[in-house]
């Protein structure tokens, strides 16, 4: 429990530093509200008058305080382009996204986790070096490059979606899945990939320890060996991995979003980012944080879960 | 005759030239005997104990001769077969009490673990009843919270014991002690010889104890064998090897044992 309270502590401390710098990076660069209101033709002593009314002329603690309480409050602005309230336009976005994630997600433990197995088994034979080959092409394909190729294979050769027709999850939930478990597929694979191969020597890094001759030494054949000795060690750096993967798919499908022509969150950021939409970008990179730093959190308690040593470290 | 171990040969071949670490190894355990096996690292000891344990398993080295344990031949019989005595007739603890057991599972379900494969039809209350008399038998203290707790809760030399009550639990004929107090410190070296000797004398067990520390060897075993570079140098009581040893090696063994005398 008080390892848990440590750590929740750290990761509020970790959003605030994350916040601070943010608004200090936004503030730094040149451009603001009033300028964003009134265009770049504008006379100088309007957009004087403009910054004091917008309160732009205030100390920047206080502003960047007043910023804060609001984004706490779930007040994230108002978009300079849009005029649109800054939260509704990413909640209307994030379903999607998170839907998508999700998918992901379990396709890549669902795959990984017997393949990783398999091969660790297996090591050396030649379904494990079939499947290393595979493994590098994926790891070194580039996602943009991934979702192109499985548009072309299944969009347009075997015609199981249509290539760039997303559905609305609010009009066909089925076509929306039907339409989105490719996308999924392409930011999958070469996560599959990766963690494939740290499953894999994990398993064989942990199969060398003394634990493992004990647990032979008892009359275990190999299967028991693995899966009541071997796994549970070699799944803590797999979590880890894990975890930084479920924040990265939540996050940073903005490439896969574009091919696939999904409007999600991704996409909102690169339109606000080309239109200098400061307060949409601000949102959104803080909410990418808070996103990560939350993973790294229920990693760290599932880490607590596994490993029995993490607790006493915490004392 | 409990072991039998007949010409007993182990050859690697992880490089070009073959690598013998065992070479025509013949000898025999009765039935509560402790045999002691003295020689320094490198002298084929952990590798014969591993052959009679059957946890030979890398692809690269090839053994020859036989091991026989109460009339089955063990050097060349299947896994399966291994299986059926390994944590049950033969037990061993090994020399690193520190890394030996999983760091993620409990004491209580280490220890009772053989009794799970070898005795599938106990209930769990008399497994758990059981462990707890094993725990207290190499005694630890409250052994029902040693039973929940984790490897890294407990000291080296409690570890150690707890080895020790997982590799009795199955009541076996044979304890294999592969240098088992070397990473101990010298008190509870003592403490782990002395309960070793307990154990043989009440359970009537075998125990095979190999060591590089003749003091202890001289302390717990009926008969002792020399060994250096995989050959067998000298064997006989253990009287009979300290008090008149055949050969120079041995005595060179011997006369390394620092006695206080010496220093004075």
């Amino acid at each position: 429990m008080k390892y848990a309270l440590k750590k929740f502590a750290a990761m509020l401390v970790t959003i605030l530093c994350i916040s601070f710098l943010v608004y200090l990076a936004f503030d730094l660069i040149p451009g603001d509200a009033a300028l964003a209101a009134l265009g770049t033709d504008v006379e100088p002593e309007r957009l004087a008058a403009m910054r004091e009314e917008m309160g732009l002329n205030r100390p920047f603690l206080e502003r960047y305080f007043d910023w804060l309480v609001s984004f706490v409050r779930g007040d994230f602005g108002t978009s300079y382009k849009y005029h649109l309230p800054v939260a509704e336009m990413i909640v209307s976005k994030l379903p999607v996204t998170v839907i998508m994630a999700l998918i992901s997600f379990a396709i890549m433990t669902v795959v990984s986790l017997p393949v990783g197995i398999y091969t660790a088994k297996h090591s050396g034979g030649r379904i494990d070096r079939g499947i290393t080959v595979i493994n590098q092409i994926m790891m070194s394909v580039p996602h943009f490059f991934m979702g192109i190729l499985i548009t072309y294979v299944f969009g347009m050769v075997f015609k199981l979606f249509t290539p760039g027709g997303f559905v609305s999850y609010e009009t066909d939930f089925a076509g929306f899945l039907a339409y989105i478990i490719f996308p999924c597929i392409a930011i999958a694979l070469p996560k599959i990939a990766m963690s494939v191969k740290l499953l894999r020597g994990s398993c064989m890094g942990e199969g060398k320890k003394d634990y493992v001759r004990t647990a032979y030494s008892k009359g275990n054949d190999t299967n028991k060996v693995l899966y009541r000795h071997v796994l549970k060690n070699a799944m803590i750096p797999v979590i880890t991995l894990w975890g930084m993967m479920l924040a990265d798919m939540l996050v940073g499908s903005i490439v896969i979003e574009q091919v696939f022509n999904i409007p999600g969150i991704g996409r909102i950021l690169l339109t606000s980012i080309s239109y200098r939409d400061y307060p949409v970008v601000e949102a959104i990179i803080v909410l990418i944080a808070f996103v990560v730093v939350v993973t790294n959190f229920c990693v760290d308690l599932i880490y607590g879960l596994i490993d029995p040593r993490i607790n006493v470290g915490a004392e | 005759m409990l072991l039998e171990v007949n010409d007993l040969n182990i050859e690697f071949h992880d490089h070009d030239v073959p690598e013998r670490v065992v070479n025509h190894v013949s000898f025999s355990i009765e039935e509560g005997e402790i045999l002691g096996i003295v020689g320094e690292s490198g002298s084929g000891k952990s590798m014969t104990a591993m052959a009679i344990a059957g946890l030979l398993k890398r692809h690269d080295l090839e053994k020859k001769g036989e091991i026989f344990f109460a009339g089955t031949e063990l050097l060349h019989a299947s896994r399966a077969k291994l299986r059926t005595f390994q944590g049950n007739d033969i037990s061993i603890i090994f020399q690193e009490p520190m890394t030996s057991l999983n760091p993620v599972k409990r004491i209580g379900w280490q220890v009772e673990e053989s009794l799970k494969i070898h005795r599938p039809d106990m209930s769990r209350e008399e497994r758990r009843s059981r462990t707890i008399a094993a725990l207290s038998d190499v005694e630890l203290p409250n052994p029902e919270q040693v039973y929940k707790k984790y490897p890294h809760e407990l000291s080296g030399g409690m570890r150690q014991r707890v080895m020790i009550a997982s590799a009795m639990i199955c009541e076996p004929k044979l304890l294999i002690a592969d240098e088992p107090t070397t990473a101990l410190d010298v008190t509870i070296q003592l403490q782990i010889v002395k309960l070793l000797q307990r154990l043989n004398k009440e359970k009537k067990m075998a125990v095979l104890f190999i060591s590089h520390d003749l003091s202890l060897v001289k302390r717990l075993c009926d008969r002792i064998i020399v060994m250096q570079n995989g050959d067998i140098v000298e064997q006989g009581s253990a009287q009979a090897i300290f008090e008149c040893p055949k050969e120079r090696y041995t005595k060179e063994l011997i006369e390394a044992i620092p006695r206080l005398e010496k220093l004075v």
